[in-house]
């Protein structure tokens, strides 16, 4: 299956603070996402996953280098067009779930699309759609505080699919959640990455989730030091995958 | 749905949202209160020169007030009369007088001498007796609400003015002063009798113009005739009174500094809290920037925010304000509290103003925010 390219990072480069206090976070990272896979960026702490996140996601600009989200290099952007970019094609799934505590999950979703400009029965109908499709259907008036950790981060991952990016960035997913609903929520980026739709990056340090990746990328001292494949076992989830979304789109 | 976070976020903390709500609250009925005070002062000084049936005030040089009038030569109402464009020319007296209680005791008031028949200025919201009854001996008409200050119980009462009898024909209702000094509504001849002028001395002549004339034309034409008295259009005069008693005694002053007291204290109240409730909303304002929101959209919510508390804010303050209002009336006091549609309009953009300037403090704040603090937490 060929997927095709959504982001390439070429020599990505990121200066943080100022003056004597510099510090270089990225020193020249490559990298590519395609559709329909899920890549695990893993590191030690400090070693700039958290950076390259940002820049991968348009929140930061690299000092040098260039970033090409969907075929639009991000080279000169000021930081309304980033926002702009981020807002059409950069999905986010964030370690804390950010969810706004007074807004209830469907609320949560549709104020992601209300922020693209997407209003109106259509998108009520695609909130909804996303949270079934993370199993919340039923939890769509839920208030946050009355979910739990995996409810809340399965909200995160509807708020972040509900747009249709080109990329989903997760940072974290897994970290403050217990095995059961780290996994679920794995299965559940496992998914849609398996779409083809969406090309998924989790930055992690959590071991339990190299088991669901194409590729797993390694980061120390802001380089990139090695690319593998899956480790001995994973076929078996992958093939699992492929296997229900060929039944899913049989069925469609 | 910027509107819907902006009420789930003011709603979700009820003791800052009380906060802002009592601020707005004690801002508007503040400023309210000062500015019904300040359109009733300008009603109470104003009424006698609108309430006169002319367009030009013929008076003294140097005539800043109705109240305070130097006595002129009744000549130049023969002159205005002569004069082309002018209709009518009635002659006023006006004067501070003394009011002699029947049980003793006295009270300045102000005389006010007009025949009924000429139409110049006679006494309007009678609510007992009638202006033609100023005709009989010694008749007086005089305001309700005054009564206790001028220690008489009504129509039919007896009193002295400047030594001379009066007797009380008539009552009016709501004829304030803004010098909290009565007015005496009596004829010209009992007038002049009672304070004693010549023959020939009046305080005013007010002059009718015809129709389809300009006041103003005949203003100058009067003026260049009567060059040792002033001649003023209407509103001319209204508006010399008002700087007089509103802005030389500096009256005025002190009502409209407290009501712009009312408006910074409201506005500092509301930007603490909307900054504090956004300061605590940050990491929410960074992650909808995260998700590629516009700063505008941020705005939107923020300014929102304040626009709810505005109207929330107006609601409840404007309910205590016209309570106020209505009490005062009811206790028929000296002062006056007005509460126009034009008002209370200006209020609502005097809430919406402060709530919009309290939020810059807030909007500076997320101007700044920086959306890859959703990875720190």
């Amino acid at each position: 299956m060929t997927h095709a390219q959504v982001l390439v990072a070429d020599t990505i480069v990121k200066d943080l603070g100022q003056g004597a206090g510099t510090v270089r976070a990225l020193k020249g990272v490559s990298l590519e996402l395609k559709a329909g896979e899920l890549t695990l960026l893993m590191g030690p702490s400090g070693s700039g996953k958290t950076t390259l996140l940002s820049i991968l996601g348009c929140i930061m600009a690299p000092t040098d280098g260039t970033l090409t989200l969907a075929g639009r290099s991000t080279a000169g952007l000021s930081a309304e067009e980033l926002a702009n970019l981020r807002r059409e094609h950069v999905g986010f799934i964030f370690q804390s779930y950010n969810l706004f505590p007074t807004l209830t999950a469907e609320e949560n979703v549709r104020l992601a699309l209300d922020v693209r400009g997407d209003r109106g029965p259509d998108a009520n109908m695609r909130a909804l759609k996303a949270l079934e499709q993370v199993g919340l259907g039923h939890r769509l008036k839920s208030y946050p505080s009355n979910m739990s950790g995996g409810e809340q981060q399965r909200v995160a991952v509807a708020r972040a699919i509900a747009g249709r990016p080109s990329v989903i960035l997760a940072d974290e997913p897994t970290a403050a959640l217990d095995s059961e609903n780290g996994k679920a929520v794995m299965e559940k980026l496992r998914e849609i990455a398996a779409g083809a739709q969406h090309a998924v990056l989790a930055v992690t340090h959590d071991p339990r989730t190299m088991a669901y990746a194409d590729r797993i990328l390694k980061i120390e001292d802001g380089r990139i030091v090695g690319e593998t494949g899956p480790p001995d076992g994973v076929d078996t989830i992958h093939k699992i995958a492929q296997v229900k979304k060929r039944k899913s789109d049989a069925k469609s | 749905m910027t509107l819907l976070l902006a009420f789930r976020n003011l709603v979700h903390d009820r003791v800052r949202l009380a906060v802002t709500l009592i601020g707005i609250l004690f801002a508007i009925v503040l400023i309210a209160v000062q500015l019904g005070l300040y359109l009733g002062a300008c009603q109470m000084i104003a009424s006698t020169i609108e309430r006169a049936n002319g367009d030009v005030w013929i008076m003294a040089y140097g005539n800043k007030n109705f109240e305070e009038a130097q006595p002129i030569n009744q000549r130049a109402r023969f002159t205005a009369l002569a004069t082309p464009g002018v209709v009518a020319a009635v002659p006023i007296i006006t004067s501070f007088s003394d009011w002699k209680k029947p049980d003793g005791g006295s009270t300045t008031s102000v005389l006010v001498g007009s025949d009924a028949a000429e139409g110049g200025l006679v006494p309007w919201n009678i609510i007992q007796g009638d202006v033609t009854d100023l005709g009989a001996r010694d008749a007086v008409i005089i305001d309700r609400t005054y009564l206790e200050d001028f220690g008489v119980s009504g129509v039919g009462a007896t009193a002295q003015v400047n030594g001379g009898r009066v007797r009380v024909v008539g009552l009016t209702d709501g004829i304030r002063s803004f010098t909290t000094t009565p007015f005496i509504f009596t004829t010209l001849t009992r007038a002049r009798a009672l304070l004693q002028l010549g023959p020939d001395q009046v305080s005013y002549v007010l002059v009718k113009v015809a129709p389809g004339v300009a006041p103003e034309s005949v203003r100058a034409a009067l003026q260049a005739q009567l060059p040792d008295e002033q001649v003023l259009t209407k509103a001319e005069f209204r508006s010399r009174s008002l700087n007089h008693w509103l802005l030389a005694t500096g009256a005025g002053v002190a009502l409209i500094g407290g009501a712009i007291l009312g408006l910074i204290v409201g506005t500092v109240i509301v930007a603490q809290t909307l900054y504090s409730s956004t300061k605590d909303h940050l990491n929410e304002f960074a992650t909808l920037r995260a998700l590629g929101s516009s700063k505008g959209y941020i705005y939107k919510v923020i300014l929102s925010q304040a626009a709810l508390s505005a109207a929330l804010g107006y609601v409840l303050g404007m309910t205590i304000a016209m309570a106020i209002v209505l009490t005062v009336q009811r206790m028929e006091l000296p002062l006056l509290i007005v509460m126009t549609p034009e008002l209370a309009a200006l209020l609502f953009g005097i809430t919406l103003f402060m709530c919009t300037v309290s939020a810059i403090a807030a909007i500076s704040k997320v101007t700044r925010i920086d959306p890859a603090m959703v990875f720190s937490r």
